[in-house]
């Protein structure tokens, strides 16, 4: 495999949900290390896109290639190892309900991957305390906040050592002052080097991060470029108009034709602070 | 002229009541096991089994919803001789045909229960099972099926305790189960309010005694977000 083949690769992918074009002909790849957020209203097709990149959502036609390989979506085994190595992270978590934290992030160890319990233990305590959680492992999901069930299931998801992880707007059901630790998690993954395709609402935090951003619209991809670009003052992008009407929403502000650096801090360290606050508030 | 109650129960009642038990327990305990079986499988299979599968399934609920329980003692019992499979007839001693007609009708509920738990569990949690990598199968025994089972439970305990009230069916069938001994007692000493209470009372010892066991079942599996509701 040379250096430009890229980890992940959508070919033309086409999916037809009720009658509705729900994805029109959308290809996109993505390389080693590379951090790439899906933008636009809902309704456009992120989310499905994101789901038919594992074939949790099979499309109806079109190709999919993992490290230029084309995966061949009617052997179940063959499924099951691709999935292995594409870690999801779903809006609503989706723990399982009946395992505490730690038994979420060791069952897949144990069941796919064949570890012995000591081993997919030991894993899992790791992946944990990687996302800030190691004394919580004993808990159950009832008993977790929205912000550490996420970082669970990041854990579980990371426990797999995915080639690239899809995160379908990931802080999107949490209450705002639990999105801030999610975030935090998602931007070491970042800066740890991890492939990722992102769909969010989180705009400036995802500038920061993102290699490009991709816009999509009614099952298609309508613009592509770096947020830079795309943000520019003056852009007239479809993206830009797209991302001063959520500011606008979210009294976000300043994060259109901003450089990635400056959105950053601003804002890492805004939802970082009010994440804090209100776990003591909570407390 | 007659005993008085007491000594009639230690001399008389008492002991054939018991032996009765023992009857009791051999048709109940394994008709509800293979029932609770034979309700898993079917309510899997309905849920997640291929078409042809889930409809076969659909049929064996119907049919053995939709009949009485003593027309399908009988059949087992009594019909089921007639039916001759390359010139042999399938003849059941009573206590296989009584336990093979709870398990069947055990199972036709239990599979309704099993089903509703299923349908419970949220789509996204096979999906996450899906997406680690786990067959379809796996993330059904090893993520779904764990909680429909919790949510399952209670229903499927109720239906025990019915079973252990419906064993009395068997009688009908000559199993000298509690009913059976006890009509033939009260047929021989005509002390019928006597021996039809503490008949009463034997059901009643055994579905607490039940009701105990399938609590600490139930309590042992708990775990946060499964619990029962405080009342």
């Amino acid at each position: 495999m040379s250096e430009a083949t890229p980890i992940l690769e959508a070919r033309s992918l086409v999916k037809i949900l009720g009658g509705n074009r729900v994805l029109e002909n959308v290809s996109l790849d993505i390389g080693r290390g590379r951090v790439k957020v899906l933008i636009g209203p809902s309704g456009a097709g992120k989310s499905t896109l994101l789901q038919c990149l594992n074939f949790l959502i099979p499309p109806d036609s079109g190709h999919i290639l993992l490290e230029g390989r084309e995966v061949e979506k009617t052997s179940k085994r063959e499924l099951c190892a691709f999935r292995q190595q594409v870690g999801m992270i779903f809006q609503d978590f989706n723990l399982f309900d009946h395992l505490s934290a730690l038994e979420n992030v060791r069952v897949a160890l144990m069941k796919v991957k064949g570890m012995s319990k000591l081993e997919a233990t030991e894993r899992a305590v790791a992946e944990l305390k990687r996302v800030g959680l190691a004394d919580k492992a004993t808990l159950y999901p009832a008993n977790l906040s929205g912000g550490q069930k996420q970082r669970v299931a990041i854990a579980r998801a990371l426990a797999m050592d995915p080639k690239v992880m899809l995160l379908d707007e990931p802080t999107s059901a949490l209450d705002p002052e639990l999105i801030g630790e999610v975030l935090t998690v998602i931007r070491d993954l970042a800066q740890a080097g991890m492939t990722m395709i992102l769909a969010t609402h989180q705009i400036s935090f995802s500038a920061s991060l993102a290699d490009e951003f991709i816009f999509m619209e009614r099952g298609r991809i309508v613009e592509q470029g770096s947020p830079a670009d795309l943000l520019a003052r003056g852009a007239q992008s479809r993206t830009q108009a797209f991302c001063s009407k959520i500011s606008e929403l979210t009294g976000e502000s300043g994060q259109s034709g901003q450089s990635g650096e400056s959105g950053q801090s601003g804002e890492s360290g805004q939802s970082g602070e009010s994440g804090k606050a209100g776990a003591e508030r909570r407390l | 002229m007659s005993m008085p109650y007491l000594e009639f129960l230690r001399g008389e009642l008492g002991p054939g009541l018991l032996d009765g038990l023992w009857v009791s327990l051999v048709v109940i305990a394994p008709s509800a096991l293979l029932g609770g079986l034979i309700g898993l499988t079917a309510g899997v299979l309905r849920v997640y089994g291929p078409r042809p599968v889930r409809w076969l399934t659909e049929c064996y609920v119907s049919l053995f919803r939709g009949t009485p329980l003593v027309v399908q003692v009988f059949f087992w019992y009594f019909a089921l001789p007639y039916i001759r499979v390359g010139g042999h007839g399938i003849v059941l001693d009573p206590i296989p045909a009584a336990i093979l007609s709870f398990a069947l009708c055990s199972g036709a509920y239990q599979s309704e229960y099993i089903r509703g738990g299923l349908n419970s569990i949220k789509r996204g949690q096979i999906r996450a099972a899906l997406a680690l990598g786990m067959t379809t199968r796996q993330a059904v025994t090893s993520v779904v099926l764990p909680q429909a089972f919790r949510r399952a439970l209670p229903g499927c305990g109720n239906e025990i305790i019915y079973l252990i009230k419906y064993s009395s069916l068997a009688s009908i069938i000559t199993v000298n189960e509690l009913t059976g001994t006890a009509t033939t007692i009260a047929k021989n000493s005509w002390r019928n309010i006597e021996v039809f209470c503490t008949l009463g009372v034997f059901y009643l010892l055994l579905v607490t005694v039940a009701t105990g066991l399938l609590r600490l079942l139930e309590n042992s599996l708990s775990v946060p977000g499964f619990e029962r509701p405080q009342s």
